[in-house]
This record gives C-alpha cells, structure tokens and sequence, in this order.
C-alpha cells in the first residue's frame, strides 16, 4: 500500500513549512510540497497549511494568500471534504479564505508570545483529532502576535452549541482569544484550524517539551488508511 | 544640479568639496586627491568617505585587531578567517558553520524599533554571503539602568524590532544576553550573532574574479534610508541632535529577507554564483569596491540601472544609501538566464548594474558621463591606519584600589539571595524572550534561559552528509570587569562563553567578538581597548579557540562620559552527538549536587557589590585559563560519556544564584551544604572557572575519577529534589518563592 501523501504549503514567507514536513514524515506519511503559484493539489490525500508571514502578512493576516493560485484549487477541496489543517499563520488563512468562521486579531497584551502552552482537546472527532480523547490536556508551543480569536455572539454560540471548538487554552489565556479558544473546526470536521503547533512538539531532543503533536498527524494517517 | 563628472572634477581642482560634513580629516582628503591626482569628484568622495570612515575601515582599530592573527593558536577547524563577511569552521562530518556578531548601537538608541530590526537583517546577510544558511540568531543586549526613563522607551523598542524582524525571518533565536547598567542609558549596545550552516566545499567569497561577468544587485530597492549612516552615525557623537538623524536609520523589510534568504540558496544549489557580497554599511560603494578588489581588479557600474524605490536620488545618494534587503552578486554570462528564473521565482527583483574587467579601475557612469573612476582597493583595503595614542585612565589606579572589602558584609543571606535574585540583572530575562520565537525551523536543541543554544544538524543540502552532530553557541560580557581591569575583563568574557558552551556538552571551537568602547580619540579609552584586544587574543591562545571575525563599536559615548567599556564574545562550540547534550539545572529528584572548581573571595566587579551597594571598584575575580581550560574538559567528557543529568555555570552571582536557577529550570529542589567556611563568601563570589552539575548517584565516582585527571576540584554539595532549595545551617526558600521573586523586576518596570 502507499503511503498517504499530505501536502505541505509554501506560501512566500511561510517558515515553519520545515518542521510541517519533517512531522509529516515522522508518523510515516509522504509530505509532498505544494507551492503557493500553482494551480495544482499534486493529488494529496491532506494539506496542512503552516505557520509563517506569507507574503508579509503587511495587511491582515493571511488576506492576500487567500487569493493565492493555490488557493483557489484548495477551496473547494476542501468544502468537498479534503482533511485540512491550517496552525497559526494557516489558521489565519483558513479564516480569511472563509473555510473556518471568525476571525485571528491582535495578541491582547500586543507583544508577540512564544511559550509552551496548556490546551485542552475539546473536540476529538476531527479527522485531525481522532487520536486524542475528549478532554484531554496537552502542550503545545504558541508564537504569534495575531492569536485572539473573535466572532460574533451567534458565530460563537453556534461553534459552543456544535462542538465546533477544538482546542481551549488551559491554565491562562495567552492572547485574550474569545471563551478562550484556541482552535476551531468547520461543520464538516475535515477543515481544523489552531494558533498552537503540533509540528513544533514531535521529537523528544527538539522543540517544546512534549511531544503530543504527533497525534495530529497520526489521526489524519489513521483516518486516511481507513478511509 | 550640475552633474560633478571626473571631467569635471579636473577642470575645476579648486572647487571646495565637503569632506568635513562626511566626516573626512583634511589629511584623508588630501591623500585622496593624491590617489586620483585630482580631486574626488561628489561620487568619489562618497565613496572613500564611507570606505574609509572608522566603521568601515577600523582605522583605529586595526593595529591592535592584528593581534587576532598573529596570536591564533593553531586550528584545523578554521576555513576562512578574519577580513572576510564572516569566519567559517569546519564542524565535521563535511559541514561548516559560519558564525559573526556585529553591532547596531547608534542606529538602535535614534530609533530602537528599526535600528535593532536591521541590525539582525545586516548580520543574516553577512552569513548568508558565505554561502551558508543562516540557522538561528542571538542577541547580546544592554541598556540603561532598567528604572532609568529612556529604557522604558528603548529596550521595548529594541525587543519588538529583534522581535518583528527575527520572527518574520524564520530565525529562531537561542539565547543571548540582557544587561543594565546605567553607564548604558545614552548608549545602549545592541549585538547581534547570526549563525550559518554550509557544506564545506561550498563556501562563497566575496570576489569578483573574470572579466566580462556581470554584476547583478537584486533584492530590495534602493531607497534615501540610511543615506550617511555608515559615516555619520558611526563616526560622530550625538547628543541633542539625534531627532535630526532619524532619516539616517535604515528601514527593514524582513519579508523580503526571507525571500533573499531561499532565493540565494535556490542560486547556490544552482551553482550560478562567482562571487557575491551583501550590502550593509556604505551600500553599493562597499559592495563594489570590495568586490572588485578582491577579483580581477576592475569593474564598470551603470548607476542609471540601479531599481530606486526613490527617483529623485543623485548618484551620490544611491552609492550612500543602506537601503536594508540587497545583495550583489558576479555571474557569468552564461548563467544570467538561470540566475533570473530563481530571482523571478522568488519575486526578488534583479538587475544586471554592470561587468568586471582587468583595468584596475572602478569606473561608474550616470547619464553617460563617467562620475567615478577610481583604484577599488585604495577605497576598499588601503584606507588610512592610525596609531591612536593611548595611556591608562587618570584614576584607575585609584579604582583598583578601592576594592569591595570594605564594604559590609550581609547577616542575612536569605534576604541577600531574594534582592540579587529580584534584580533587573539576574531576574528572568522571559518578558523579552518570550517575544523571540525559539522553535521555528524545528531543531532547536537548547534555548535561553540554557546556558548556551544548542542546534542540531539536520539541512537537507544536496550531497551533504547525514550527522549526529550539533553546534552550541553562547555570547558573554562583563563591563563592570572590564571596567576595572579591560584586559582581565575581555579573557573573563571569553571564559564565561566558553564554560557556557562546555556545560551542554560541546567543545569550544571558535571565536567571534564585538568591541564596544567610547571614543577611540580619547587616549584613555583608546587604551581600555588595547588592553581588551591584547587579553583577548591571548586568551585566544591559551584556550585553543581562534578569533574567526566580528565588529568594533567605538564613539559608545555621550559627551565626554564613555560606556564601561565592553568586549562581548561569542563562542561556538561542536558537540558530536547531540543526542548526549546535557540540560540546563536539576532535571529530577535523587541526583548528586557536585560544584567544579574553587572559590575564592572574589567580589570586586560582582553582582552583589552593585546591588547592595552601587559599588564598582577593586579587581575583578583572577582569571585562570588553564583551569577553565581543564573544566571544559572534564565537562565534554562527562557529557559525551553520559554522566551528567543536568549542569549550569556559575558567574554573576556565583553560587547561590546558579543553584536557584537550577532549581528553577525544571522546577526540582536541593538540599545542599557549602564547602568553605564563610557561607557569604561560598554563595555570592563570583570566582571564575567553576560549574554546577548534578549525577546519578551511582555515576559520582566516574566523575570524582574524572575530575581527579584534570585536576579539577569537585566538591559534592547534596542531593536534588524537594520544593525547596534548602542551604544547610543558612536558609531554605521555597522554589515557588524564588520564582516569584526570580519573574518579577522585567515585567514590573516594562508591563
């Protein structure tokens, strides 16, 4: 059997493409670069979206990405249910391009913030999430400046109401982030997106102190050798 | 305005030019019209101006900087060494790391925000045109008393523009350091390290060999930043007027940095690159001279062609200007389409501005008529030297003798630890760490607070070797040492970094520095600075770590009243397997607490002389190169054997603050019984040459053993574990109390 192929997007200006790569590859899947000006999905199985400043992120946040060649082509993958997933600077995107409700502004204390953070798994039927349990608390590292989550009231009750909340920061809210969200999933499930990063907390010898970033990436594996 | 073309310059020899407001001594401009045999024209005089100002041409310096090279002990590691963008060592296995530090101090006190933004994106250049890719960043920090009201504006400033600029670069950043002390509130030093991988056998000069190749700039436009900034900024002081240098400070654009950054790895996997150079200090003057110096000898430039983001800029202005984001490369004709795709693939514009020829001259056209025509090297390598007198300070004597025995000695130690500990200087450094992204790129290894940062080697570079190895990087800096003896004060810097590297379990290999002083026309700081030089490079020496480059910072003054003066070292370590590397502090329960090395009385310069007392005088603590020499060793052995759980260094604040920081890296007590017989003196001399470290019970007779060869005093002190650190017979203090204390003075003054 081949191995489940997850593509990995370079927009101009992402940097932690790397280290999305290099998870991908540690759970055993194929990470297959996609680049921001083609109009080609290389025929993934999912893409994950990683953190960085594409294109400079000199407007808002992932709003000019959104119209990226690339973009147009994971769109629509995606609503039709292609397993997606978009941490930090690829949250931001997936806001911007309307795949997930809401939207990423400032950090509350307007410093950007890098630590190792408390989370709590909130929702663990996510094709990202299926590894985890309900409930469970993990750590994952942040680093953003644009990390607060805001919606309106009726966006908000409808993500609480649906368990379309992922993950809540847990043991203080770093970024001022609304009901302390810190992830959040469209209806589908298929589409997650986080401030959080997973690829950061894969190695016991790098990155943060923990290493349950990996269950994202053997949730997605599972779900596709399944599927 | 009339074009001052060379044709013009002969006709018109008397016509008086404005040297002086460049910063030019007569004599210099008399040597250039000597050089030419007539006078420089406006473009000219740009150029040697800038060429030959003390930032570029270390005019002062260079007499004594020689030292570096005729006292570097021998070393098989070292590639490339001084004079070029930056020292290159060979770390095994068929990689080498390159690594510089380099000052932005005077832009950062005008604007902190953009002066410390750029100064991070000026030394990522300088790694990135050795052929390397950059890996991760430091910063060497210190500003003013922190409760002084003009840090309350730069330090914020300084933080958030290393902050925006290094995080947008995708740098991690992996240590560092953060001082105050008010001798720093007019002048704060902002030093910045980059460190950069490469195979060995594909280092790039800065040579612009073959005629006929063309000479590309690419990146960002050039714009009216930082037009003067090399001569003015860096040559003069400012009191009152800096408000009216702002337009000096460069503006940086990280973005297109880390498009620069993949764009020249794309062009050297391409092999498409003769020669190439960044653009930093003096812009295209200092790019092309030194490049055609360095090559066949001459170059033609056609400034008409150089993308200006401004169009209103003369020649003069677009040769001055430091517009940040721009390097300059030598292609052959050949591979000119090859080099276009990966800049068009990148969006990085780039522009063919000229071609190198053998004539031996540097000729630049604007409007077709000819504005500079000039010998490269008499602007690049042969600007003047001086031999600036120097004599000890009026008082030094005085200072020395003033020494930290009379002053009180504390009853209550606990209270002693908790004001030290509670003190901008030795409080957590995470208000501003934080702000540092430390993961990006995903092999971190140890970051701050660690004693040094560690990363591994894992770059996919084609025909690159797959290793276990790593590199470890540390920068240390002590100006109240240096203050009181520069000499001692630089080999003490040099031992701190060292021992910093040799505690995660590297070997120290390598050397790079940045020299802050005042001004180098007082004879006395002249002399605070051959003092510094001479004991660095004797240390050097004595260590085995050669100098492989770095950066001097004169004029850190404001009137007549200098820094302290302030050698910062950085030192760059190899760790063979960095799976072994050793962690910062106590990582469990139920280890042995063993302290290296001896201590003696030692308080002259220390962190509790300035706290408790505001005192600065003495000497500092003795230095000993051979037993910091002997400790590296037992350190790297140990580690690489796996008999060390966790380490930490001791220096400012000696014993007693490097077991809290221990106990607070992983939240893990001690109970511990001091040595000597003076509790004061066991827990706050700051005696150099000594570490922490913590063992498995059963692995204390391996390192006994060990210590035993190298001769290195190894004292167990107790066991790990508890939640308090407890010091038998003097006091016990919660960790949670520590942390509380230890977390507090950053985030009560800055929010």
């Amino acid at each position: 059997m081949n191995a489940a192929r997850v593509g990995v997007v370079t927009f101009p200006g992402t940097l932690d493409d790397q280290d999305a790569a290099r998870a991908v590859r540690l759970t055993g899947a194929d990470p297959v670069p996609l680049w921001h000006a083609d109009h080609d999905l290389k025929g993934v199985d999912a893409v994950f979206l990683p953190g960085g400043f594409s294109y400079g992120d000199y407007l808002r946040c992932g709003a000019i990405s959104r119209f990226s060649p690339l973009m147009d082509e994971l769109i629509p993958a995606a609503r039709a249910g292609l397993p997606v997933l978009g941490t930090c600077n690829g949250f931001q995107i997936l806001c911007e391009a309307h795949l997930l409700p809401g939207a990423l502004t400032r950090n509350e204390g307007l410093h950007y913030i890098c630590r190792d953070q408390g989370i709590r798994v909130e929702n663990a039927d996510t094709a990202w999430t299926s590894d985890f349990a309900t409930g469970q608390e993990i750590v994952l590292p942040i680093k953003h400046g644009e990390g607060r989550y805001v919606a309106d009231a009726e966006t908000l009750a409808a993500l609480e109401r649906d368990g379309r909340v992922v993950f809540r920061y847990v043991g203080g809210n770093p970024n001022g982030s609304l009901n302390d969200i810190a992830g959040i999933t469209n209806e589908a499930g298929n589409v997650v997106g986080l401030m959080p990063h997973p690829e950061h907390a894969v190695e016991e010898l790098t990155g943060a102190p923990s290493v349950d970033g990996r269950s994202f990436f053997t949730s997605i594996l599972k779900r596709l050798v399944n599927a | 305005m009339s074009l001052d073309s060379v044709k013009r310059a002969a006709d018109t020899p008397d016509e008086p030019m404005p040297y002086a407001e460049l910063g030019m001594k007569d004599d210099e401009y008399r040597r250039v019209c000597d050089i030419l045999g007539r006078r420089p024209t406006g473009s000219e005089l740009a150029i040697y101006s800038v060429m030959w100002s003390e930032h570029c041409s270390y005019k002062s310096s260079k007499v004594h900087l020689r030292q570096f090279a005729t006292k570097a002990p021998k070393s098989d590691a070292l590639l490339v060494g001084m004079g070029e963008n930056a020292g290159v060592v060979d770390i095994g296995d068929g990689w080498a790391a390159t690594f510089k530090i380099e000052s932005h101090n005077h832009p950062s006190y005008v604007e902190p925000h953009q002066g410390a933004a750029t100064g991070v994106g000026g030394i990522v250049r300088d790694i990135m045109s050795m052929g390397a890719r950059p890996i991760a960043v430091m910063d060497a920090l210190r500003f003013g008393g922190a409760d002084q009201q003009d840090t309350r504006r730069v330090l914020p400033g300084v933080v958030e523009g290393i902050s925006h600029y290094g995080n947008c670069l995708g740098l991690p950043n992996i240590g560092g350091e953060v001082v105050f002390d008010p001798c720093y509130i007019g002048n704060p030093l902002v030093n910045a390290l980059c460190v950069g991988l490469l195979r060995k056998d594909q280092i790039k000069l800065a040579t612009a060999p073959g005629p006929g190749n063309k000479v590309v700039l690419f990146g960002a436009r050039t714009g009216a930043d930082g037009i003067g900034g090399a001569s003015v900024l860096a040559s003069a002081t400012f009191e009152d007027e800096s408000q009216a240098k702002r337009p000096a400070v460069q503006v940086g654009d990280p973005f297109m940095e880390k498009l620069l950054i993949e764009c020249c790895l794309e062009l050297y996997q391409a092999d498409v690159v003769v020669g190439i150079q960044d653009l930093g200090a003096a812009g295209v003057s200092c790019a092309t001279t030194e490049l055609a110096a360095k090559g066949t000898g001459g170059m033609t430039v056609d400034l008409n062609l150089v993308p200006l983001r401004d169009p209103t800029l003369r020649p003069e202005e677009i040769l001055m200007s430091e517009s940040q984001e721009r390097m300059m490369a030598v292609v052959t004709p050949e591979d000119i389409p090859a080099f276009m795709a990966v800049c068009e693939k990148w969006d990085v514009p780039a522009t063919v501005i000229g071609e190198v020829t053998d004539t031996g001259r540097l000729v630049m056209t604007w409007d077709g008529e000819v504005i500079v025509d000039i010998p490269p090297g008499t602007a690049a390598d042969e600007g003047p030297v001086y031999e600036r007198p120097f004599h000890e300070p009026a008082g030094q004597s005085a200072l020395n003798a003033d020494g930290p025995e009379r002053l009180p000695r504390p009853e209550d130690l606990r209270e002693t630890l908790l004001r030290l500990l509670g003190s901008p200087n030795l409080g957590s450094k995470e208000w501003v760490t934080s702000q540092y992204d430390r993961y990006v790129r995903g092999n971190t290894v140890l970051a701050q607070p660690a004693d040094s940062g560690m990363l591994r080697i894992s770059e996919v570079m084609p025909g690159a070797e797959e290793t276990t190895r790593g590199v470890a990087l540390a920068t240390d800096g002590n100006g109240r040492y240096a203050r009181l003896d520069p000499y001692a004060g630089a080999q003490l810097a040099l031992a701190e970094a060292y021992r910093n590297v040799a505690v995660t379990g590297a070997a120290p290999l390598a050397v790079t520095n940045c020299l802050n002083f005042g001004s180098p026309e007082d004879p006395e700081v002249m002399w605070q600075f051959a003092e510094a030089v001479r004991g660095l490079a004797d240390a050097c020496k004595t260590l085995g770590v050669p100098v492989t480059g770095g950066n001097v910072s004169f004029y850190n003054q404001t009137g007549s009243t200098a820094i302290h003066p302030t050698p910062v070292v950085g030192v760059l370590g190899v760790i063979e397997d960095v799976a072994t590397r050793v962690r910062s502090g106590f990582t469990a329960e139920g280890l042995r607490v063993v302290l290296l090395g001896d201590t003696r009385d030692e308080f002259g310069g220390s962190e509790w002389a300035h706290v408790a007392h505001g005192h600065l005088g003495g000497l500092p603590p003795a230095v000993d190169l051979e037993a910091e020499r002997a400790l590296a060793s037992v350190l790297v052995e140990a580690a690489r054997d796996g008999l060390l759980e966790g380490s930490h260094d001791l220096s400012d604040g000696g014993l007693a603050i490097a077991l809290t920081e221990a106990c607070l890296a992983q939240g893990v007590g001690a109970t511990v019984s001091l040595p000597g017989d003076d509790a004061f003196v066991d827990l706050f001399s700051e005696s150099a040459s000594r570490a922490l470290v913590c063992v498995r019970p059963e692995a204390f007779e391996a390192l006994a053993e060990l210590c035993g060869r190298y001769e290195v005093p190894c004292y167990g002190l107790g066991t790990t574990g508890g939640a308090s650190l407890a010091v038998e017979g003097v006091f016990e203090i919660p960790v949670a109390e520590l942390r509380e204390t230890h977390a507090a003075p950053l985030p009560a003054i800055f929010g």
